[in-house]
C-alpha cells in the first residue's frame, strides 16, 4: 500500500500493538513546560517513578512568566512557585532545563525548532495543544494531557490510536500583504473548529513549498484550531537548510545518515487520504477573525455576517452570541473598527521572521496614540537576532512596547491582558471568550495585519499601506 | 458504572477550555481546587458572586452528574484541569455529538464518560430537560447505553480499552509499564533515529 507521511511515522513508532488496546507509539521528543508537567511529576513521585529517558526530554518556562526583566523576582507568587517547581522537577528528574534566564529560554514551540531539536521523522509531544507547531519540519506532533505526560516521561511512550489522514491542498502563489497566517485562517473558516476532529492535516502543495520553515510553523501551529490534533509538511531542502547547523542537529557523518533517512520520509506518490480539501492561494486575501473561535474568520474587506441570513439554528445562535460578546453588528464592515491594543507574539507569530515583516511596515512611522502595541519576541534567540538587526529600535520609535520572550497575552496568564471590554488585533491563536484577558475582545490576523491597525488605530486592510 | 441522574444543560456550540476553566486559573501546582473555577466567567459577575441565571447556580444542578452539551465540547487547549475541574463539581460524563480529540482522551483518564450521541437524541435530550427539568436517565457504561424515563435507549461508542479501563479499574500508566520489555526491544531494533540530546 502506497502510504502519506503520516502513516510512515506512525509504522515506524510503534512499539506494539495488543488486540483490544491502542497501540504503544514510542515518542522521540517530550517537551514540558511549567504549567501542565507539575502534577504528572507528582503523579511519578507518589508512584516511585523515574523519568525513563531525561535525554529525550526538554524543559522550559513560557505561559506563566512575565515579560519584564528576567533578572527581577516573580511578582505574582503562585506564578512564581509553579516556574520554580520546574526547576525542581528538572532538577529531581535529571531533564534539561531552559528556564526563566537561561539563554536559550523561550515559548516551547519555538524553541524546538529553532535549537535543532524537532526534526523531521520525529514523534514529539508537549503539554500543550500547539505542539502540532513542530509537523512543520516533518516530525508527528501532537498535545496531550496532564495525565500523559506522566506516561511519557515514565516509559516514553503512549497509547494511540491512529488518526485520519486529512489532505490540505493549497496551490498557487500568496498575493501581496496574504501571509502564512492567512492561510490557516482561511482553511479553518472553511471547514470550522471541529472540521479535523481525529485527523492528522497534511498540507502539501505549491503554495506550502513555497512557504519559509517559520511561515511553515505558523500554519502547523493552527492545525488544532481547525480540530486535528496534528499538521504536517513533508521536509524538503527548505526544511534541511533551516536544520543544519543548530545546535541539537545531526552533524558530519550523522548529518548524512540523517538526510538520507529524511528525504524517505515524504508521501508516495498516488497515497490515498481519507480526506482533502483544497484552497486556491492565488485568491486568498488578508483574513481577520471577528467571533469568538477561530473558524469564525472572514476576509478583512469583508462584511460581518448575519445572524438572521444563517439558516441553521444553533449556528445562528452561535454567531448572534459571538457578535454580542464582541459588541459588533452583523453586515456592517469590520473595517474602521476601533483598535486598543495590538499583540504580537506568541507560538503563532513571534519568531523572527514576523518581527520583521511587522518592524518593516513600522520603521519611521508612528503607531496610533491611542493603541498599546506589545511585541513579544518567541525565545532569547528571537530577541538576540531582532536585536542584531535593530528592530527594538524600530519598535520602539514607532512607540511599541518591545517585552521579554515568553507567551504573553496569548494567554493571559502572567499579567499581559486585554482589558475588559477591550479589542486586541492578536497574532496568536484563539479569540475564545476571556482569552486574552477576562471581558477582552480579540481579532487574530497575521502581523502584517496587526501592525497596520497599529498604524492606524483601526481594523485595516494592510495592502493600503504596503 | 451504571448511574441516574439529572441533566444539567448547556445548549452552546463549541464549549472550549477557556470557557470551562479560564487559563489564569492553571498556575495551581495541584490537581485540586479547580470546581470552584469550573465555568467561572460564566459563572461569577465581576464581584464574584454567582450570576442566578447560570445554570451551575441553580439548585437543579446541586448533585447532578451529567453535563447535556452542545456540539464539540472542550475544544481549544490540552489542559486537563478541564476535566479536573468537572469531575471535582461532581460530573461524571458529558453528553454531546461530538468532542475535541484532546479533551475526549484527558476525559477518559479521570472517569469522565465523554458520551457521543446522534444529533436527534441530542435534540430529544434537550427536549426533555427542556419539558422535565428533574427527569432523570441512566447511564450504563457496560451496556453503552443512556436510558431516558420514557424508556427509549440510545447506545453510545466508546473505545473498548478504555471502557475495559473503567469497569476493570485499570491503570493506563501500569499497564504500560508492563510493556517495558517491548519498549527496550523497540529501542534497540530501532534504526538510527532516535535522537539522545547529550
Amino acid at each position: 500500500m502506497l502510504r502519506t507521511i503520516i502513516e510512515k511515522l506512525w509504522d515506524a513508532h510503534v512499539v506494539q500493538e495488543q488486540p483490544g488496546a491502542p497501540a504503544l507509539l514510542y515518542i522521540d521528543l517530550h517537551l514540558v513546560h511549567e504549567v501542565t508537567s507539575p502534577q504528572a511529576f507528582q503523579d511519578l513521585r507518589e508512584r516511585g517513578l523515574r523519568v525513563r529517558r531525561p535525554d529525550l526530554t526538554v524543559a522550559t518556562a513560557d505561559h506563566s512568566i512575565p515579560t519584564t526583566d528576567p533578572t527581577l523576582p516573580i511578582v505574582d507568587e503562585i506564578a512564581a512557585k509553579q516556574v520554580a517547581q520546574l526547576e525542581i522537577n528538572c532538577r529531581d528528574f535529571g531533564i534539561r532545563c531552559y528556564g526563566r534566564g537561561n539563554n536559550r529560554q523561550g515559548i516551547v514551540h519555538v524553541i524546538g525548532p529553532e535549537l535543532g531539536l524537532t526534526q523531521p521523522g520525529m514523534t514529539v509531544v508537549c503539554g500543550d495543544s500547539h505542539t502540532a507547531t513542530h509537523g512543520a519540519l516533518g516530525a508527528l506532533a501532537f498535545g496531550i494531557g496532564t495525565s500523559e505526560v506522566a506516561h511519557v516521561l515514565a516509559t516514553q511512550c503512549l497509547l494511540q490510536r491512529k488518526s485520519k489522514t486529512f489532505e490540505v491542498r493549497v496551490d498557487g502563489a500568496l498575493r501581496k500583504g496574504v501571509t502564512a497566517k492567512d492561510i490557516i485562517l482561511a482553511l479553518i473558516a472553511r471547514i470550522g473548529i471541529g472540521g479535523g476532529t481525529a485527523s492528522i492535516f497534511e498540507y502539501r502543495g505549491s503554495a506550502i513549498r513555497a512557504l519559509s520553515m517559520e511561515e511553515r510553523m505558523t500554519v502547523c501551529n493552527m492545525s488544532i484550531e481547525g480540530g486535528a490534533r496534528a499538521g504536517m509538511v513533508a521536509p524538503d531542502d527548505i526544511t534541511f537548510a533551516y536544520l543544519a547547523g543548530r545546535p541539537y542537529a545531526p552533524k558530519g557523518a550523522d548529518w548524512e545518515a540523517a538526510l538520507a533517512r529524511w528525504k524517505q520520509l515524504p508521501t508516495e506518490e498516488g497515497a490515498a487520504y481519507d480526506r482533502s480539501v483544497t484552497i486556491d492561494a492565488d485568491r486568498l486575501e488578508p483574513m481577520i477573525t471577528y467571533g469568538t473561535n477561530p473558524g469564525m474568520g472572514m476576509p478583512v474587506t469583508a462584511p460581518l455576517p448575519e445572524p438572521s441570513r444563517v439558516a441553521d439554528p444553533l449556528e445562528r445562535d452561535s454567531i448572534a452570541k459571538a457578535l454580542r460578546y464582541m459588541d459588533l453588528e452583523g453586515g456592517k464592515p469590520l473595517l474602521g473598527h476601533p483598535v486598543n491594543v495590538v499583540f504580537i507574539g506568541s507560538c503563532t507569530n513571534s519568531r523572527i521572521s514576523d518581527l520583521r515583516s511587522a518592524a518593516a511596515l513600522l520603521k519611521g512611522r508612528k503607531v496610533n496614540p491611542q493603541v498599546r502595541v506589545l511585541v513579544v519576541p518567541g525565545s532569547q534567540e528571537v530577541k538576540r537576532q531582532a536585536t542584531a538587526e535593530g528592530l527594538p529600535e524600530i519598535f520602539r520609535d514607532a512607540g511599541c512596547d518591545w517585552r521579554e520572550p515568553g507567551c504573553s497575552m496569548c494567554i493571559a496568564m502572567n499579567g499581559d491582558q486585554l482589558q475588559p471590554g477591550e479589542y486586541g488585533v492578536s497574532t496568536s491563536n484563539r479569540n475564545f471568550e476571556g482569552r486574552q484577558g477576562k471581558g477582552g475582545r480579540t481579532f487574530l490576523a497575521s502581523p502584517l495585519t496587526a501592525a497596520a491597525a497599529a498604524l492606524t488605530g483601526v481594523v485595516t486592510d494592510v495592502r493600503t499601506l504596503l | 458504572m451504571n448511574f441516574r441522574s439529572r441533566l444539567v444543560p448547556l445548549p452552546i456550540n463549541n464549549v472550549d477550555t477557556d470557557q470551562i476553566i479560564p487559563a489564569r486559573f492553571l498556575k495551581t501546582i495541584s490537581k485540586q481546587g479547580l470546581d470552584r473555577h469550573l465555568f467561572n466567567d460564566w459563572r461569577y459577575d465581576a464581584q464574584g458572586n454567582p450570576k442566578p441565571d447560570f445554570i451551575l447556580n441553580q439548585p437543579r444542578a446541586r448533585g447532578a452528574q451529567i453535563l447535556l452539551a452542545g456540539d464539540n465540547f472542550g475544544c481549544g487547549s490540552s489542559r486537563e484541569h478541564a476535566p479536573w475541574a468537572l469531575t471535582q463539581f461532581g460530573f461524571r460524563a458529558v453528553i454531546s455529538t461530538s468532542f475535541a480529540d484532546i479533551f475526549k482522551q484527558n476525559s477518559l483518564k479521570n472517569a469522565l464518560l465523554p458520551i457521543v450521541v446522534p444529533a436527534d437524541a441530542h435534540a430529544a435530550l434537550f427536549a426533555l430537560v427542556e419539558r422535565e427539568p428533574e427527569a432523570e436517565v441512566t447511564i450504563d457504561l457496560a451496556a453503552q447505553t443512556v436510558s431516558l424515563p420514557d424508556g427509549r435507549t440510545v447506545e453510545f461508542p466508546i473505545d473498548p480499552f478504555s471502557k475495559h479501563c473503567l469497569l476493570e479499574g485499570v491503570d493506563e500508566l501500569g499497564y504500560i509499564l508492563k510493556n517495558e520489555a517491548a519498549i527496550a526491544a523497540y529501542e534497540a531494533r530501532r534504526v538510527g533515529s532516535i535522537n539522545t540530546l547529550e
